[in-house]
């Protein structure tokens, strides 16, 4: 590190006004970043980790202020400059990027046009000679046809475009720090690691430093030289990569470390202690087999059919767990939803219990014998509680509905099954406001395990929540699996969550599935080109305590 | 079918509401008066006849257009009637008729509302185009016309109101409903078992109800003026029955000769009213607004 | 092919058509109005001291006696041909006088409505850049005491002030004072037909006459607007795209009129709608109050003898144009928003 910092932040102290009173967003933080120095700042949601970079910005919403603490930036003192000064930084020599690309560009001013403020703005550019300049900077973050593109609105882009063009803007007058706030959240895989990539590129190029703010250790790995690790408000630890990822010296960073899925990980290995792991099911005769599926959407005002899921067949063993991984878009949403019968299918055979159930109209499937041995576990645990019902309702629901228990006799059922997903009985007359994510997750996994299903299905289930979460829930569902013994169906896209739990994964694109086979062999031998591409982009931690050694 | 009423803990549901209704008033000062003034309304719609000094319909030639005084709060009229009784006995009538036209609107909104957007498709379509036909109209217009039409009496004041009314709840509710349908909660209980009408209405339709509920405070108010509208230029209530539109446009007869107290006092109590219900919306927001509650 | 129009030009085109069903939707309902409801048209139009017979006369010459799609057939016949009926009252066809009084009716909503958004736009604004200052609390009072406003009340009350207690204002009785004959109708508007007849004396004696009408009105539909300007330019200050935009260092200025401002003048333009349609009901009332000789006022009259034939003529006018009226806003609109010509 230079001996004097680009951006110096010296215990630095957020304060929020809130209806309870002043809440502590950040507490004396420390963060020097170097001249052409990339630092990555990781945490989980509520560690404070984007109040930092936004108090660094002096961009804090108007309840938040600067309590205490200095922030230096090339040598100026930014907790005490004027406004003016501010938006003389801001864009000039200090920039930023953000999550959710599209939100962030002004929906009806087309992007050429952002991108002109920006330079006129900072005298870089006069209105004459802004346009070319605008097209120079969609060329520079590498969008084909910057010429026709200069026109385009937000809502004409992909996600990824559009978090290109808010890259342009950011890069538009060469700042000398970028800070990317969560740039690739929500995004595709493959499109993270272009747009990661191009960031990469285009910084280093020009000599900036960056900060990286991500609540993924791997992409925090993959990325950066030095990470500062937060927690509640607080930097609990900052290193070198190398050295963080062999030699953790915070209890947090450790736990954290553990619960991210490497390469070579297993479902026990994320948790903080060792655990025996589950023991392998045997597997029977086909549950679910799912022939020739096909899906149609009829296209706008004479447009064609769009096919969102385009003939498909698997089969579900009893006791077995089957990945179906794919990017967004690519088909795997609309297949479970057609498996769990709340759509039907164009055409197509699903056969669950040696039944056709296909047949039976999913509007009328919910008087089916089978809909209770068919069940899902939703990707949002928030989205999928109502939020006017306690916990205990919504696990009892399914009991009354077609268990055929009645009232006095469900208390008895629903804290059997809150012992069994580990809820604390307590808990059950919460509503959803009032509970953690994890909280939230396991009401939901005990109301799809209330009437002894066979097969579940597992939407993305750990998708909204924090990496020591998911790893708790994972365990949960691997455990639950053998004592209830259920049959899995996990629709994710992420290949290396889909690895700790499944026996067999399928590969999804366009509605097709491009490859299948045994998980390990599908992950340490692609036969297909997509999956290969999908593998690569997906960046890992090291495996801890082996020293050097960053995979790209 | 089984009410969510009867919970397993009603007791801890109903005290933690009113231990939030509490907080509610005691947070927002505006919210305790706009309260209170809702009771002195409720109070006067209930008792008033049995409250006021004088019979609202007794005339008396011998003390016409007094100013207020101790004796007539609120002064007299052309034809000697107390103003204060008549203003307070008013308020029964004006109450009622917004009261029954919101009920009406509101249930009949409600209901088109949540199937259109439930359902979506051709539901969504027939119910959204005789929505839009009554949007069409500029709606106190189309009141007007409907009661024209219709009969010049209170009951057709009522239902035109009411038909105006609708189109706000309608589009609310299928709003509302139409946000929650693809939502995981929504599928989780279709996957419990539950009919789509029981998704509809134990699910769906209670998380829709807080907005509703403000609505239908700023609906009345809006009621309220529409009805005393239309009683202003002469339809619906008719002399001689206190009713605050009909005495504000007898009184404005006298306003060019400076007798202000005839137009006043009702006008002022048809604000205030109105000024009541649209504080009450908005301390309801808080009120009913599950996330809020702690 | 249509490719020589441009996209906007079809959009517009589009826009045009899209109002069809709802003025067929209003033929009906005026139509419905008369004939399908209870109580009998004949007795209406007959007059209050007819007999059975006349009744049954009336009913034959109204051609209430035929089937009801027959019927229809007939009103659509009369619309083609701008035959509303005659007005029992005045014996005057209702089209006819409609067309005269329209012009008051338009010149007092027109300059209420502009009177209205001059204020409350940068009402809205203001009081959504600065929350918890004295301004944004006015915005609040304003906007919670506007809508409780009955109009015809806060007419009075304005009359009161203005003309009995203060005597600022011409007595509330019509757009001119009786000193002045109106002028030769070009437009209908006085404020214009008096500038263009050179008799600026009755230019300001119409003004004059206007003021209080129009503040009334203005009063009424100052709170929605100013309320949807708040909220629209809250939500767009608290977007993602905002805080992108200070992030790159534009200036407040720019921010906050570049690109807050024009995203939330789009939810304003989509609230006139409802406003217009406040605007023209409360329109009636104030007509009332001023002795406006509008069509609101014509309306009024009509309705004590029972003049049918004139209130659905009003009735139908009024629809009409709060049609045109929404129809300006959604090609507004078009033209704003580019996200709609995604549909093309």
């Amino acid at each position: 590190m230079n001996a004097i910092p680009l951006l110096d932040v010296r215990d630095l102290t957020v304060e929020f006004a809130t209806r309870r009173g002043t809440v502590r967003a950040i507490e004396r933080v420390n963060i020097a970043v170097g001249k052409g120095e990339t630092v990555g700042i990781v945490g989980e949601s509520g560690s404070g980790k984007s109040v930092t970079s936004y108090a660094v910005m002096r961009i804090l919403d108007r309840a938040g202020r600067i309590a205490e603490g200095a922030i230096t930036f090339g040598g100026i003192a930014i907790d005490k400059a004027p406004e003016k000064v501010m938006t003389e930084l801001r864009g000039r020599e200090m920039s930023m990027v953000f999550q959710n690309p599209r939100a962030a560009l002004n929906p009806i001013r087309s992007i050429g046009r952002q991108i002109e403020d920006v330079l006129i703005e900072h005298a870089l550019a006069v209105r004459s000679t802004a346009k070319q300049a605008a097209i120079e900077s969609l060329r520079a973050v590498k969008i084909a046809n910057p010429e026709e593109r200069y026109h385009a609105y937000p809502f004409e882009l992909s996600g990824g475009m559009c978090q290109r063009v808010v890259i342009a803007i950011a890069l538009a007058c060469r700042p000398q720090l970028l800070i990317a706030d969560e740039p690739t959240t929500g995004l595709d895989v493959t499109t993270q690691k272009t747009v990661m990539d191009l960031m990469v590129e285009l910084t280093q190029a020009r000599g900036m430093s960056t900060i990286l703010i991500t609540h993924d250790l791997g992409l925090a790995a993959a990325y950066c030289d030095r990470i500062v690790v937060m927690e509640k408000g607080k930097v609990v630890e900052q290193a070198r990569a190398a050295s963080l990822f062999s030699d953790p010296a915070h209890a947090y960073t450790k736990r954290l470390l553990r619960a991210t899925p490497r390469l070579d990980s297993n479902v026990r290995d994320l948790l903080p202690e060792p655990k025996p792991a589950p023991p392998p099911m045997p597997q029977g005769a086909p549950l679910l087999e799912v022939r020739d599926l096909v899906k149609e959407f009829s296209g706008r005002r004479g447009a064609a059919a769009f096919r969102a899921v385009d003939g498909i067949s698997f089969t579900v063993h009893e006791g077995e767990s089957l990945g179906l991984v794919g990017e967004s878009g690519c088909g795997k949403s609309t297949t479970s939803a057609m498996v769990m019968r709340l759509l039907d299918p164009t055409s197509g055979a699903i056969r669950f219990a040696g039944e056709d159930i296909a047949a039976t109209p999913a509007a009328r499937f919910a008087r089916s014998p089978l809909r209770g041995k068919l069940q899902m576990v939703f990707q949002d645990p928030t989205d999928s509680l109502n939020p006017r019902w306690s916990a205990f309702d919504s696990i009892a629901d399914p009991l009354f509905r077609l268990g055929g228990i009645r009232r006095d006799a469900a208390r008895g059922r629903v804290e059997e099954l809150a012992r069994l997903v580990g809820l604390p009985q307590e808990l059950l007359d919460r509503f959803p406001h009032q509970l953690s994510g994890g909280q939230k997750a396991r009401v939901g996994i005990a109301r799809a395990i209330a009437l002894d299903p066979k097969l579940l299905i597992l939407d993305e289930p750990t998708a909204a929540l924090d990496v020591s979460v998911q790893a708790v829930v994972l365990n949960l569902l691997a455990d639950l699996k053998v004592e209830l013994g259920m049959s899995y169906l996990f629709i994710s896209h992420d290949l290396n969550v889909v690895r700790l739990i499944c026996d067999r994964v399928i590969v999804m694109r366009q509605g097709r599935i491009v490859e299948e086979g045994q998980t390990e062999s599908v992950l340490h031998d692609p036969q297909h080109q997509y999956t290969r591409t999908l593998l690569e982009a997906i960046p890992h931690p090291p495996a801890i305590y082996q020293g050097e050694g960053l995979p790209a | 079918m089984a009410s969510i009423a009867d919970h397993p803990t009603p007791a801890s549901r109903r005290n933690s509401f009113w231990r939030h209704f509490r907080y509610v008033l005691a947070s927002n000062p505006v919210t305790a008066v706009a309260f209170a003034l809702f009771m002195m309304f409720v109070t006067a719609a209930l008792f008033g006849p049995w409250l006021v000094p004088y019979d609202p319909l007794a005339t008396d030639g011998a003390s016409a257009l007094q100013p207020p005084s101790w004796s007539h709060w609120f002064g007299t009229d052309h034809l000697g009637r107390d103003v204060f009784s008549r203003v307070v006995v008013a308020t029964r009538l004006d109450l009622s008729i917004s009261v029954a036209a919101v009920a009406l609107s509101f249930a009949a909104g409600s209901a088109l509302g949540s199937l259109a957007g439930y359902y979506g498709g051709w539901t969504d379509r027939v119910v959204g185009r005789c929505l839009d036909t009554i949007m069409a109209f500029p709606l106190f217009v189309l009141a007007m016309g409907i009661v024209a039409a219709a009969g010049n009496t209170i009951e057709n004041v009522i239902y035109a109101t009411a038909l105006i009314n609708l189109p706000f709840y309608a589009r609310m509710a299928r709003a509302e409903v139409n946000v929650r349908r693809e939502s995981g909660f929504v599928q989780a209980a279709k996957l419990s078992g539950n009919s789509d009408l029981r998704v509809l209405a134990m699910h769906i339709f209670p998380n829709s109800l807080p907005p509703m509920m403000v609505q239908i405070s700023l609906n009345m108010g809006w009621a309220i003026l529409n009805a005393a509208g239309l009683s202003f230029i002469g339809l619906g209530v008719r002399p001689p029955t206190p009713e605050w539109g009909i005495m504000v446009a007898e009184g404005a007869n006298f306003i060019v000769s400076g007798e202000w107290w005839l137009a006043l006092f009702p006008g002022a109590a048809l604000m205030l009213a109105v000024f009541t219900f649209n504080l009450l919306g908005d301390g309801l927001r808080d009120l009913v607004d599950p996330l809020r509650r702690t | 092919m249509a490719i020589a129009i441009p996209p906007k030009a079809r959009l517009i085109g589009r826009r045009l058509l899209q109002a069809a069903p709802a003025i067929a939707g209003i033929v009906i309902i005026t139509f419905l109005l008369t004939r399908a409801l209870p109580g009998d048209p004949a007795v209406y139009f007959a007059g209050p001291a007819a007999d059975e017979a006349s009744i049954a006369e009336i009913r034959k010459q109204l051609g209430l006696d035929r089937s009801l799609p027959v019927q229809f057939l007939a009103y659509l016949g009369d619309l083609a041909t701008g035959n509303l009926g005659t007005s029992i009252s005045t014996g005057q066809p209702v089209l006819t006088e409609l067309i005269t009084r329209l012009p008051a009716s338009l010149e007092l909503t027109l300059i209420a409505l502009l009177l209205s958004i001059a204020v409350a736009v940068p009402l809205g604004v203001l009081a959504a850049t600065r929350p918890d200052s004295w301004i944004d609390h006015l915005c609040r009072f304003v906007v919670t005491a506007g809508v409780s406003l009955p109009t015809f009340f806060t007419g009075l009350a304005l009359v009161y002030l203005f003309y009995y207690l203060l005597g600022w204002a011409p007595p509330p009785m019509g757009r001119l004072d009786i000193l002045y004959l109106p002028p030769d109708p070009v437009t209908g508007f006085y404020l214009i037909d008096t500038v263009i007849a050179g008799d600026l004396q009755a230019t300001l004696s119409a003004l004059q006459h206007l003021i209080l009408p129009a503040v009334t009105l203005a009063l009424f539909t100052l709170a929605p607007i100013a309320r949807m300007t708040r909220a629209a330019m809250l939500q767009v200050l608290a977007s993602d795209f905002i805080r992108t935009a200070r992030a790159a260092g534009l200036s407040r200025r720019k921010v906050l009129f570049g690109y807050a401002f024009r995203n939330a003048v789009l939810p304003v333009i989509t609230t006139l709608g409802m406003v217009f349609s406040f605007a023209l009901g409360a329109n009636v009332l104030v007509e009332k109050v001023f002795a406006w000789p509008g069509i609101g006022s014509y309306a009024i009259e009509a309705l004590v003898v029972s003049d049918y034939a004139a209130v659905q003529g009003f009735v139908l006018a009024m629809a009409l144009l709060f049609v045109a009226l929404n129809l300006t806003i959604d090609i507004i609109y078009t033209l704003v928003d580019p996200r709609l010509r995604l549909e093309d």
